[in-house]
């Protein structure tokens, strides 16, 4: 069954309130989104509201109800991205064609359903002067149908972001609308015999609907005006309030924690370098709020900067990261990520007096070098016991294991300085 | 510099014989307050704060109004940020007689404030964080027509620098030698100008030449992309 794709997936939500489903729909969705609350297939649906349009348009009545009273929703049958609406479709190669644009789609739908009820209605034998009226009475369903069909529209550019260039479009299908109801209405004047007042009339209708225009115009433009402000205020003051509340949360915790810690200067300053760097992320970062740090970086920033914290967080020594350039992780800048860390703990540790640790990495072409650098007192290499495994295993052997190097510069009474360069590893992603 | 002395009569002889005068333009009053109580002992410090003001507006009368040697400018300020305040004193920052000169002091981590109020003709940029000490440092360096680098700006530019260089347009202007982009990072690496100095075997001026270079291009290759998005537009 090609419908197969489209069958109900089984999540449930919660609230099953009845929606027109605003994708892979022909008309106005609601056989579609029919099938998805009520779980069936979205064939079946549409097979019965055909069957009864055979019944004097029952069906058609039903349709139009539904579409009229029925909110547009996303979803309806499965939960389908909008471009595989694309492929799942329906039966025939028809709509595949057209499957990478759903608008012409639905426009053939519309197109096919007023040629089927045109050949219905003629099909059919009512009263001649019954079926005098028809024509315009389509006319002007259509024109209508055409206006609601873009209040659909509007509706879902909320959900699916839609381009500027769509405004002719839907500029172009009002004007249609309107044009169609107006030949609509002006036919059934005609059939009425009145055509000889119609000038007199259209004129009539002209200026009344000017007046209107005139003296309601303002009015409208000002609450457009104003309801997109409005809704700007709203925005605006949802964003406040996160802030708010995140200030509120992460700020006034820190703020009680470092007045019960006056006397320890080392905890104040602590918490005062953790709190700025929480709040730093989370104002220059859009979308990283800073408080997921459970997930592992994946580039080398990232994890520049997750160490730095770490271990500025564990040993209360300011650290100063200058990061040049990014690249995701891979195994050979891991274990040198591992080891700057391991050179950062040895500064934090050693070197915390002379001031703020300053870590520089940078990322050009394919290598990346990362330096660490305190100004503590500094150590002989050659004084350092063979039995320490720090520096030499951390540090410079683990470079050395994974292809890369590590110089050390250590001055007594100059500081020490890590340097540590590696050639990303070969496969790119 | 004979009206400074004069408006500062009082403190007598200062620091080193240094002096300079200082406007403060933060839009918080406490920020000011402690740099004013950090930096403002002249007979210490050598530095004179003349003037303070909490926006652009503020800014751009005390600055005309006292013309200082040094402007301490934060990024974000009402009314239009730094980058204004430093549109609308342009004329007295190109003044050849008695420039006034910019230091960023901002609190931003964002790269485009800072490479912006760069862009717009401050001598240099640090960080809130820097000692008193070397603030002062800091302000006679700009005094003297220096730029002044932190760790992280060094960072942003030669982010910069890189990511404008794959196209070379003009590889006297845009791009930074070999020898500027070595000076840089080692300042991104937190070296002071006299370790850099003692480094790459060259002298504190040089190095200082080399910052000087830095900064001028990060302002030309503004110009030239202005000069280029101009004309792609047919504007000029």
């Amino acid at each position: 069954m090609p419908e197969a794709a489209s069958l109900p997936v089984d999540d449930p939500r919660p609230p099953r309130k009845l929606y027109r489903s605003s994708d892979g729909r022909w008309l106005g969705g609601v056989a579609r989104g029919l099938a998805g609350h009520l779980g069936l297939p979205v064939i079946w649906v549409r097979l019965v509201f055909v069957g009864l349009f055979m019944a004097n348009g029952l069906g058609a009545l039903l349709y139009a109800a539904f579409w009229f009273f029925v909110p547009l929703g996303i979803g309806g049958v499965g939960d389908h991205k909008p471009p595989l609406v694309a492929t799942e479709a329906s039966p025939g190669g028809r709509r595949r064609l057209v499957a990478r644009k759903p608008d012409r789609g639905q426009i053939l739908a519309l197109l096919l359903m007023v040629i089927v009820s045109m050949v219905f209605v003629s099909s059919v034998n009512l009263g001649s002067a019954a079926k005098a009226y028809l024509v315009p009475a389509v006319l002007v369903a259509a024109g209508v149908a055409l206006v609601w069909r873009q209040a659909d529209n509007a509706r879902r550019a909320r959900w699916v972001e839609v381009g500027r260039r769509r405004r002719t479009l839907t500029l172009l299908r009002a004007a249609g609308g309107v044009l169609l109801v107006t030949a609509g209405v002006s036919a059934i004047f005609v059939l009425q015999g009145s055509a000889a007042h119609l000038g007199a009339v259209l004129q009539a209708a002209l200026a009344v609907l000017v007046g209107i225009t005139l003296l309601a115009g303002p009015y409208l433009v000002r609450m457009t005006q104003d309801l997109s402000e409005e809704r700007l205020m709203r925005i605006r003051a949802q964003e406040r309030a996160e802030v708010a509340a995140h200030v509120h949360d992460s700020v006034l915790h820190t703020l009680t924690l470092i007045q019960r810690n006056a006397d320890n200067a080392n905890e104040v300053r602590r918490l005062a370098r953790a709190q700025e760097r929480d709040l730093r992320t989370w104002l220059y970062k859009p979308e990283g709020t800073g408080k997921d740090e459970a997930d592992e970086p994946d580039t080398v920033a990232e994890a520049v900067r997750r160490n730095a914290a770490e271990v500025e967080d564990k040993h209360g020594v300011p650290i100063e990261v200058v990061v040049v350039g990014d690249c995701p992780l891979d195994e050979r800048t891991s274990a040198q990520m591992q080891a700057a860390r391991e050179a950062m703990v040895n500064a934090a540790k050693y070197g915390g007096e002379g001031g703020a640790v300053q870590v520089y990495a940078e990322v050009e072409g394919r290598t990346v070098f990362v330096s660490v650098r305190d100004r503590g007192p500094g150590f002989d290499m050659d004084s350092i016991p063979a039995d320490r495994m720090g520096v030499r295993e951390s540090i410079i052997g683990r470079m050395e294991r994974n292809g890369g190097t590590a110089r050390l510069r250590a001055v007594p009474g100059g500081g020490t300085e890590v340097e540590l360069e590696m050639e990303r590893a070969e496969k790119t992603s | 510099m004979s009206d400074a002395t004069e408006a500062n009569g009082t403190t007598g002889a200062d620091a080193g014989g240094r002096h300079v005068r200082v406007v403060l333009v933060d839009d918080h009053r406490m920020f000011r307050a402690g740099v004013q109580a950090e930096i403002g002992q002249t007979a210490e410090t050598g530095v004179e704060v003349v003037g303070e003001a909490a926006d652009v507006d503020q800014a751009v009368t005390v600055i005309t109004a006292t013309r200082p040697e040094v402007v301490l400018l934060d990024v974000h300020l009402p009314g239009g940020g730094g980058v204004e305040v430093l549109r609308r004193c342009a004329a007295l920052t190109a003044d050849a007689e008695q420039p006034v000169r910019f230091l960023a002091l901002s609190v931003s981590d964002a790269a485009e404030d800072v490479i912006g109020v760069i862009r717009g003709g401050a001598r240099g940029y640090v960080t809130k964080t820097i000692t008193g000490t070397d603030l002062v440092d800091s302000i006679f360096r700009v005094q003297e027509g220096d730029a002044v680098f932190s760790p992280r700006l060094a960072g942003f530019v030669l982010d910069a620098f890189a990511s404008t260089d794959a196209p070379p347009v003009d590889e006297d202007l845009d791009r930074l030698t070999q020898r500027e982009r070595e000076v840089l990072r080692l300042i991104a690496r937190g070296y002071a100008y006299k370790e850099i100095a003692k480094q790459l075997f060259i002298s504190v001026k040089t190095v200082e030449s080399h910052v000087s270079a830095v900064l001028r291009k990060l302002q030309l290759s503004n110009r030239h992309e202005l000069t280029r998005w101009a004309t792609a537009r047919r504007l000029v």
